[in-house]
């Protein structure tokens, strides 16, 4: 079987595992962007012990590996009495990793915006909720869309880790293949196919929904 | 004291250790038009900042509409919602319609409801000669349009007190011709109105008072015909000089 018959015959059954790669991605995400937000907020507005806390996670969880957050939330927390199925332990260690992410992209984005827009919002007598959810807010998304959909298209690319712990998407599928037909080659690149073809759908999809929601009449970057 | 809208005693501040305002008081009465005026530098912006705590002050007193700001405790959000604010680049808000800039502060802060909100959007863009323009961007209106929207903005909170900080000077001398248009019918309608501007024909028609400021103190106040024409210190002089050179050469060049 030449390499073309042996895709068209597996890779159904490897893309087949993109549905829990895509359910891994979207989770991860979700909670990335959730935990984000008060990370944000403490870095950006707290107090100086609450800065601290949340410049120390993003730092840690920069600084090591996200494999070894993967293992410490499904094998060490148990040792504490913490348990977790494959896919919670999964979503958890990449969601709390790109939180830390994305905060960093929000944080960045939110100093982009000029300090005079703060300064009109303030004389309106904007509360600072006020000046964060219809001012920063809005703006900060525009600016951190680019970087946001980057940070998903590297969720879609990481969630292959957890393959590792037991979660059959499409990495774990290629596994499947190699070990049956022993075609290590042939089977992990039907899942790179897979992979890439997703990524690109992301990416494009992203360019358009950046293009409908730029700031009309905006001409820098 | 309940007849001044604004009152600054002895007022000290800056940024970091750079210290701007060197002991400045002022009283705005109720429905007065006072302009700033001083070289770059001389703390005109920092003394309008200062007035609404947009910068804190280290030392002194402020009392606006008879609320002592300065003290501990004082909401300054609720005198806020009592003052109107135009700064120099317009700083409206570019992700929301022209429309909704002025609708969501009313709503937001004043807590009237949308319909009230829309209706009043619509009275304050009409005083501004701005109609049409609703639901278009800031950014895709011209700079004396989006500094009219800005007038427009500050104007539907209803303010007792209208603080401009050099509205026309970001502006192509066409765009701050129409711009002086709006503030001189604005200046109409009796909201006292403390303005920085170097327009010296818009001073003279629009002011009650006059001030001069340089190097953080107030130098010479007065009204406009004598500051204008007959002031006292030197350095009025010398800065009205300047002025006049400027303005004689961009005719001349205009030419």
């Amino acid at each position: 079987m030449g390499v073309f018959e042996f895709l068209v015959q597996y890779m159904p059954f490897i893309a087949q595992g993109a549905t829990v790669t895509l359910q891994l991605t979207v989770f991860s995400f979700a909670l990335g962007f959730t935990a984000a937000m008060p990370l944000v907020m403490a870095n950006l507005f707290g107090v100086l012990p609450v800065r601290l806390v949340s410049r120390s996670y993003v730092e840690v969880v920069r600084g090591t590996p996200l494999l070894v957050q993967l293992f410490l939330i499904y094998f060490g927390l148990p040792s504490i009495g913490v348990k977790f199925d494959a896919m919670t332990a999964s979503i958890l260690a990449l969601g709390l990793n790109s939180a830390a992410y994305q905060a960093e992209i929000f944080r960045s984005a939110i100093k982009g915006i000029p300090e005079s827009q703060f300064l009109a919002a303030e004389s309106l007598g904007f509360t600072k909720l006020q000046t964060f959810r219809y001012v920063v807010l809005p703006q900060a998304v525009r600016i951190a869309l680019p970087a946001l959909v980057n940070e998903f298209v590297t969720l879609i690319k990481e969630s292959a880790l957890a393959s590792i712990i037991g979660i059959v998407d499409i990495t774990r599928r290629a596994d499947y293949v190699a070990a049956y037909t022993f075609r290590a080659f042939e089977a992990y690149l039907a899942a790179a196919i897979i992979y890439f073809v997703l990524c690109y759908f992301f990416s494009y999809g992203a360019r358009a929904i950046e293009k409908k929601t730029r700031i009309p009449g905006y001409k820098g970057g | 004291m309940d007849d001044y809208v604004l009152v600054m005693e002895d007022v000290e501040a800056g940024y970091e250790d750079h210290r701007v305002l060197k002991g400045v008081s002022l009283r705005v009465r109720r429905g007065e038009r006072v302009v700033v005026m001083g070289p770059s530098g001389s703390g005109k912006s920092t003394l309008l900042k200062t007035a609404v705590l947009l910068v804190k002050p280290w030392k002194g007193r402020i009392v606006l509409d008879g609320v002592e700001v300065t003290a501990r405790g004082v909401d300054i959000r609720k005198v806020r919602a009592k003052t109107g604010f135009v700064f120099q680049s317009y700083n409206l808000f570019p992700h929301m319609t022209v429309l909704d800039n002025i609708v969501l502060p009313q709503i937001l802060v004043k807590k009237v409801r949308r319909e009230e909100a829309v209706k009043r959007a619509h009275e304050v863009l009409r005083e501004v000669g701005l109609e049409g323009v609703e639901h278009k961007y800031p950014l895709q209106l011209s700079g004396g349009q989006q500094q009219r929207v800005a007038i427009a903005r500050a104007l539907a909170m209803d303010p007792i007190i209208f603080f401009l900080d050099e509205p026309t000077s970001a502006l192509d001398p066409e765009l701050k011709e129409e711009v002086l248009n709006t503030l001189e019918k604005v200046a109409q309608e009796g909201i006292a109105m403390l303005i920085v501007t170097h327009e010296l024909d818009f001073a003279e028609d629009v002011a009650d008072r006059i001030i001069f400021m340089e190097n953080g103190v107030v130098v010479e106040e007065g009204e406009p015909h004598k500051i204008l024409y007959n002031p006292e210190k030197d350095r009025t002089k010398e800065f009205l000089r300047s002025i006049r050179r400027r303005r004689l050469k961009a005719e001349a060049l205009h030419s």
